[in-house]
């Protein structure tokens, strides 16, 4: 089935995107394919600013960048409905790295999707300074962006979005790119412009994996799951605007946002899942996380004043973690069951404790147990180096298999960080050279 | 080899370069009638070339040096008209494979070989051409020249820009289709500014080995028929032929201040302009200078005399093709198995042309030579390999330890870094003479005496790649191994030889690419009536290319283009993998 764009007429709609059944799959033609997307549902009205939070690879960026046009989902529909008296929806977006054209100044930048749109110079110099102004970035017109701050490059990418006048702004982690004040004062300034009106948009459409961002500025947040991406959740967000951080209830809100997405697939009415990570078995992607973060991240829950059992946004707060990174380390920590995620809690398990009070060997050794027993691709490359009378196998050969059921970034990274525990562990050794794992013991 | 670009750093305004407020309109007068001026001299230029050739030889090349200028200027056009040429077969050739997976199947293959065969051999094949396409003309040798100096410049630009359009941000590529760029639109707006510093750079590359050709195409004998270009190539081959070492030296002369002129008047302004398209979000470093560009964007009269030259760049993105009709169906995904189908199908034709072509080929050189040639020239390839291979090593064990040396030493390698670059692009074969006269004298032996002419071009790229290799060492190495005492062997095996290995690949590769090319004129040369010859692949090309005889040019380009693929997939390719995945400081 392919997706299909089509036009209805209603009268008094405030609908301005209706999202149906939209499902992505990623992978080879044939081989297993990795689902990123599933039963996508959306509706997106006037007025109102609509958070995606989810952890990466949850399928969140693929929703937007479905609504923007730039992928076509592989079914689903995405439409627009055509609005009585209206012209029809247009969107927009502002990216996480902000592409901005390195050899265009800011105007210049401002103005390319005017350019593209054919609109006269004069009317297009006119409009791209109204809206560098709208911004707040007057005295940077012709700057180029490596002379700019992040934040203000981010400002270059907010106009250039506005300035094509479009019924909804879609916006990449839009602010993740940044230093903590300066995504704060652009969030602030976004909001202000928003509910002063001053903006020509009709709604905000943002991709976000950090939770306080989503409840400081959104109306609705559809919560994501990971494995694959589906909705979990809608919560509507009725404190007022300006929001305070600080208050009670915005963080409660944000702790039982933590609740929910520490239990993936929990909301989805039995359909457990059965990793956390996307993939199943050996082709489970896996996140890049050094055995140092591991150990110190087990350190931490074991001493005072966790004891064992923290509190991930206390967590993250304290050891100054994006919600996101910490979730991978708490999550490969689950995979290796050194801890278990329960209630937006992280607690360690009592082989978690005996590491931390171990010896740098007995340590290895504990870590190489968990890695060889819990971690299925790990398992398999031992098994393989075990059965071969040569103790030796391409690292090529596990590289493909996954890349049967993930796309070959995914499994870089994959194979990546099982190499790195490995190593870490002494389960196998890794030549660079000729991309071999062998038994070899360096002793 | 494609080369990336070299001297990093930060950019530089182009708008307000190209914007010059609103000139005057004097300065729309004196741009007129530059143009106008300018205009004029390329006619007339090219008048001169559509004249028959009884003209040529009524005014045959004379070595008057107030015609030097005059002949400088008809190189240096020549060099530039087959400039533009590879320009555009840049933009087609490498924007098709970019754009189609089929068309890339053939072309990358093909340029990848093209770049590494001795282009030079191909000389006999093309003069005859064009001279059969335009009997008569002046315009049939000049197409030839120009054409020669196009196969030395066209396949690593083309490379370089290939890859530039295979490495597209994928951020900045969302943006333009999220925008809906017309493809021209893309085409000015992120793929072309994307890909200028590298070629940019890689034009810079050709230029230089094109000077190489330039000398070697201006005069040409192919069988009984001799033809000599008016230009700095057939004056020093008519010095030579008269034996007047001073008519040699002022035609050296004239071709250094050529180069000192173009590069100071055409290069560095271009590389200091092409600065601003260097895809990077922070500024960094120092960015290569100019003084002429500098001179422009600060002096107003310049700068209005300069805006005429911004125009085209102003048209290019002011241009609009009339939107296509917009296409509101969803694209047609033909089903897997008939894509797979129509891409082995294609794979099939590709191959069967290929056998088509070796049929032709073998049925060619069959008919003209017993398998004794085959041998023959096998045998004195190891020859030449063997002349190329002892020629680099000594290179490598002479430059490498300067290189550090300068490299390690700021001061020094800002000064000398230009100069050897200077080196590189001085088309070494104008020196050959000089050797040449010193082994008569001698009465040295040519076999050996005659192999070092090869390196004497190529060997620059050794010595600047190794300098600016050590220049890039970073200073926190350096500093780690002084506070351990690292010395000595120790230092060049843990610090200095990894540190410049990639860049000295690159330069090797590039040596031993140029040698095998100036074999053909290396071996085989001559000074008046003297005639020296060193037993080699080279000389039997330029043997052959003299007596007219086909069949055995085209065995020698063949044998030679087999010993450089080998070569460069033995040994070098190998070593750059290496140096990129091991020894890249990050």
């Amino acid at each position: 089935m392919t997706p299909t764009v089509t036009h209805f007429p209603h009268l008094h709609d405030t609908r301005l995107v209706e999202v149906r059944n939209v499902r992505h799959l990623y992978g080879k033609a044939g081989g297993a394919n990795l689902l990123v997307l599933e039963d996508v549902d959306l509706t997106l009205c006037d007025n109102e600013i609509v958070g995606l939070l989810g952890r990466s690879g949850s399928g969140k960026s693929t929703l937007l960048r479905s609504i923007a046009g730039l992928i076509q989902p592989t079914s689903g529909e995405i439409e627009f409905p055509k609005r009585a008296g209206e012209a029809p929806t247009t969107v927009s977006m502002v990216f996480q790295s902000f592409a901005l054209f390195p050899w265009l100044t800011v105007q210049e930048n401002v103005e390319v999707g005017l350019e593209a749109k054919r609109v006269k110079p004069d009317e297009r110099r006119r409009r791209a300074l109204a809206a560098i102004d709208l911004i707040g970035l007057d005295g940077f017109e012709n700057a180029y962006p490596k002379e700019l701050s992040g934040g203000m490059r981010q400002r270059v990418g907010l106009a250039r979005a506005l300035v094509v006048d479009p019924s909804i702004l879609l916006m990449d982690e839009p602010f993740s790119a940044l230093d903590v004040l300066t995504a704060e004062t652009l969030r602030t300034d976004l909001l202000d412009l928003w509910s002063e009106g001053r903006m020509p948009i009709k709604s905000i459409l943002m991709v976000t994996h950090n939770i306080e961002e989503a409840v400081l500025m959104c109306d609705r947040i559809l919560v994501f799951s990971s494995n694959p991406g589906r909705v979990v959740s809608t919560i509507k967000v009725d404190l007022p605007q300006p929001r305070n951080r600080l208050d009670p209830a915005f963080r409660a809100l944000v702790e039982s946002i933590y609740v929910q997405m520490t239990q993936p697939g929990q909301a989805q009415g039995g359909r457990q899942n059965e990793g956390l990570f996307p993939g199943t078995g050996i082709s489970m992607v896996l996140p890049r996380v050094s055995t140092n973060t591991l150990a110190g991240l087990m350190e931490a829950v074991s001493a005072a004043p966790y004891e064992g059992k923290a509190d991930l946004p206390v967590l993250a707060k304290e050891l100054q973690y994006e919600a996101d990174e910490l979730f991978s380390i708490a999550e490969t920590l689950q995979l290796l069951r050194l801890a278990e995620l329960e209630g937006g809690d992280l607690r360690l398990t009592p082989t978690a404790r005996r590491y931390v009070e171990a010896d740098v060997d007995a340590r290895k050794s504990l870590f190489a147990q968990q890695l060889l027993t819990h971690v299925p691709l790990a398992g398999h490359i031992r098994r393989v180096l075990d059965e071969r009378a040569s103790h030796k196998a391409p690292a090529g050969r596990f590289r493909d298999e996954l890349e049967d059921s993930m796309s070959p970034d995914y499994a870089d990274q994959t194979l990546k960080a099982v190499t790195n525990w490995a190593r870490y562990a002494e389960a196998f050794a890794y030549d660079e050279g000729a991309d071999l794992f062998t038994l070899d013991d360096p002793n | 080899m494609v080369f990336l670009s070299g001297d990093p750093k930060a950019a530089r305004p182009l708008a307000r370069f190209l914007r010059v407020g609103t000139a005057p309109s004097w300065a729309d007068l004196i741009a007129f009638l530059l143009l106008a001026a300018a205009a004029i001299l390329i006619v007339r230029g090219a008048d001169d070339m559509g004249q028959s050739l009884a003209v040529l030889h009524a005014t045959p090349v004379t070595l008057d040096p107030a015609r030097l200028p005059e002949y400088a200027l008809r190189t240096t056009l020549r060099m530039f008209l087959a400039l533009g040429v590879s320009l555009i077969f840049t933009f087609t050739v490498a924007t098709l494979a970019a754009k189609s997976r089929k068309a890339a199947l053939i072309i990358v293959p093909a340029l990848d070989i093209l770049q590494s065969v001795p282009v030079l051999g191909f000389l006999t094949f093309t003069v005859t051409f064009f001279m059969g396409l335009f009997p008569g003309r002046q315009l049939g040798v000049e197409c030839a020249a120009i054409f020669a100096i196009f196969t030395s410049q066209a396949w690593n630009m083309a490379f370089s820009f290939y890859q530039s359009l295979r490495s597209i941000p994928s951020d900045l590529d969302e943006v333009s289709r999220q925008f809906r760029f017309s493809p021209w639109r893309r085409f000015v707006r992120l793929e072309l500014p994307f890909a200028t510093p590298s070629l940019v750079w890689n034009v810079m590359m050709s230029m230089s080995g094109g000077w190489f050709f330039v000398v070697a195409s201006e005069a040409i004998t192919v069988g009984d028929t001799t033809v000599t270009l008016p230009g700095i190539g057939s004056w020093l081959s008519l010095a030579i032929a008269r034996q007047d070492m001073k008519a040699v030296a002022i035609g050296v002369g004239a071709m250094a201040v050529v180069i000192v002129l173009y590069d100071q008047l055409v290069f560095r302004p271009i590389v200091a302009w092409a600065d601003k398209f260097r895809f990077e979000q922070t500024a960094s470093g120092e960015r290569p200078g100019s003084w002429l560009y500098d001179l422009v964007r600060r002096t107003r009269w310049l700068r209005a005399l300069s805006t005429p030259l911004t125009w085209p760049a102003m048209a290019m993105t002011a241009i609009d093709w009339p939107a296509a009709p917009k296409l509101s169906f969803a694209p047609l995904t033909p089903p897997a198995w008939m894509t797979k189908a129509l891409d082995i199908l294609w794979i099939m034709l590709v191959i069967g042309l290929g056998l088509a072509g070796a049929w032709v080929l073998w049925d060619y050189l069959s008919a003209h030579l017993v398998f004794a040639d085959l041998v023959t020239a096998f045998g004195l390839g190891l020859a030449t390999l063997l002349r190329v291979v002892v020629l680099i090593a000594l290179a490598t064990l002479i430059w490498v330890p300067i290189g550090m040396w300068i490299g390690l030493r700021p001061a020094w390698a800002e000064r000398l870094q230009p100069i050897a670059q200077f080196l590189a692009a001085f088309p070494a074969n104008v020196m050959f003479p000089f050797a040449v006269a010193g082994i008569v004298a001698f009465h040295l032996s040519p076999n050996i005496w005659l192999s070092p002419l090869m390196v004497l071009g190529t060997q620059w790229y050794i010595l600047f790649n190794v300098i600016a290799g050590a220049s890039a060492i970073p200073g926190d190495l350096k500093e780690a191994a002084g506070i351990f005492g690292i010395r000595g062997w120790q230092w060049w095996r843990q610090v200095g030889i990894p540190g410049i290995f990639p860049y000295y690949v690159t330069g090797a590769l590039t040596a031993s690419g140029g040698s095998w090319n100036a074999s053909i004129v290396a071996e085989a040369v001559t000074w008046g009536d003297k005639h020296l010859e060193a037993a080699g692949l080279g000389a039997f090309i330029a043997k052959a290319t003299a007596a007219g005889d086909y069949a055995r040019v085209a065995l020698g380009v063949a044998v030679m283009s087999i010993f450089v693929i080998a070569f460069n997939r033995a040994l070098w390719r190998p070593m750059y993998r290496f140096a990129e995945r091991r020894l890249r400081l990050a």
